[in-house]
């Protein structure tokens, strides 16, 4: 997964001039002013913004990828994202907790997790054990 | 400080392992009486499977019938063992639905108000122990102050009032519309549909984009962005008449918006009008702005024609 997003990068590095030149060339060719420039969705128009864009969609599909989803799928999804959504996501998608969700509890501090859990949801602050009557 | 914002940022892109409330019987279909409950299909979440099913069925209930399975490709990251929120919106527009996102208490009640059934990220645990868990919020009782939730294997599960906020407000307070292009929501201005239907003209679906900013033009007259958004839409849709139309009528309402003739010009020098595209594209160097030299580049281009 690295040495992929390495690649990336490294590609990205070589196809940025050809890229450069080909939104020069889009420009002369197709010059309609899209929505998301006019509603103030696409913060600049300038050909370093779209690389950053590009560059961005590569790495949220990498890791996506990383992810066991397939390289199609990873393509369409992050397609029917706006420029700057695919930022955001870009931006924190290293703060993402890393592998699943469950907490990794050595024996001894179940007991005392369960109590919490049981406490809280007597008190209504959370809602894990369905046989709780929630405090309203 | 630090902690804090880490512990923001995680709970802003978490996947979720879809905490499923167990030990159940098959859930009550009835809705509790008394509640403003809307009428939203319900799809028993598996586990790890809550972000397909809570898209199933807001999905269902705008009119686009699916089941979890169908869109569990499109959201499920098995790495993850849950989904995340972009790949919920990201699925909506590919099904033809504007995602509009909201934020709070205020908004939630809003567009429960008007019918508008709204899928919920949760943190059921704690901060530092999360459940992450979609939910889908079909109703809210003031008098028991309880919100009515399509939630694990249940229908038409209330949670208080109080619990329900704990666990929203630990994931962020979001909240996610997948509405028809036609429905606006009631907490939406202007900017913020225009840049919800942005994304679906983004995801390439642009007959249902062009209903989306038709519904925009209808109720903000006014807007520019409205007006270019449906010409653009319809011109990708290959409405090449529409597009013109839509395009004529944002000049008469904002003559001097230079996007406007330089689309034009874009769109009569494609059609084969020279002398009137021309024109509109002088209009729209004229005019000037922060895009002059793409409007120099029409220019140019149609004079090579």
């Amino acid at each position: 997964m690295r040495f992929s997003k390495t690649f990336a990068r490294a590609v990205a590095v070589i196809v940025v001039p050809a890229f450069l030149s080909c939104v020069t060339a889009q420009s002369a060719a197709a010059a309609m002013v899209s929505t998301a420039r006019v509603v103030g969705a696409a913060a600049q128009s300038d050909a370093r913004a779209k690389v950053h864009a590009f560059v961005a969609r590569a790495d949220v599909q990498d890791v996506m990828t990383s992810w066991g989803v397939s390289p199609e799928e990873a393509s369409a999804r992050v397609a029917a994202l706006t420029d700057q959504e695919v930022a955001d996501f870009a931006a924190r998608i290293d703060a993402m907790p890393a592998g699943g969700n469950v907490v990794g509890i050595v024996v001894g501090a179940i007991l005392f997790v369960f109590l919490v859990l049981l406490l809280t949801d007597l008190l209504g602050l959370t809602d894990v054990f369905p046989f709780i009557k929630k405090k309203r | 400080m630090r902690l804090r914002s880490a512990v923001l940022l995680s709970l802003m892109m978490a996947s979720t392992g879809c905490a499923t409330a167990r030990g159940r019987a098959a859930a009550p279909v009835t809705p509790p009486a008394g509640a403003g409950v809307i009428s939203v299909p319900f799809h028993a979440q598996e586990d790890h499977q809550c972000g397909p099913a809570a898209l199933a069925m807001t999905l269902g209930w705008s009119g686009v019938g699916v089941t979890p399975a169908d869109v569990a490709d499109e959201v499920y990251t098995s790495g993850r063992s849950g989904s995340l929120q972009p790949d919920l919106v990201a699925a909506t527009r590919r099904h033809d639905r504007v995602a509009y996102v909201i934020d709070g208490r205020d908004e939630l009640l809003a567009e429960l108000a008007a019918g508008n059934p709204v899928i919920v990220l949760q943190n059921l645990g704690l901060s530092w122990l999360p459940r992450w868990h979609y939910a889908v919020v079909v109703g809210h009782d003031p008098v028991t102050e309880t919100f009515v939730l399509h939630s694990g294997r249940d229908a038409h599960r209330t949670v208080g009032a109080s619990t329900f906020a704990h666990t929203w407000k630990r994931a962020g307070d979001w909240g996610l519309l997948t509405l028809p292009p036609d429905r606006i929501p009631v907490t939406a201005d202007e900017k913020r549909w225009l840049a919800a239907v942005v994304g679906v003209e983004q995801a390439g679906r642009t007959e249902t984009a062009a209903a989306a900013y038709r519904a925009a033009v209808a109720r903000w007259p006014e807007s520019l962005g409205a007006r270019i958004g449906l010409a653009n839409a319809q011109y990708a849709a290959g409405d090449l008449d529409g597009a013109e139309q839509s395009l004529r009528a944002a000049i008469v309402a904002h003559p001097n918006a230079a996007v406007a003739w330089n689309n034009l010009a874009h769109l009569l020098g494609e059609r084969g009008r020279k002398a009137a595209a021309l024109a509109a594209a002088r209009r729209a160097v004229a005019i000037g702005g922060p895009d002059v030299a793409v409007y120099r580049d029409t220019l140019a281009e149609i004079e090579r024609r």
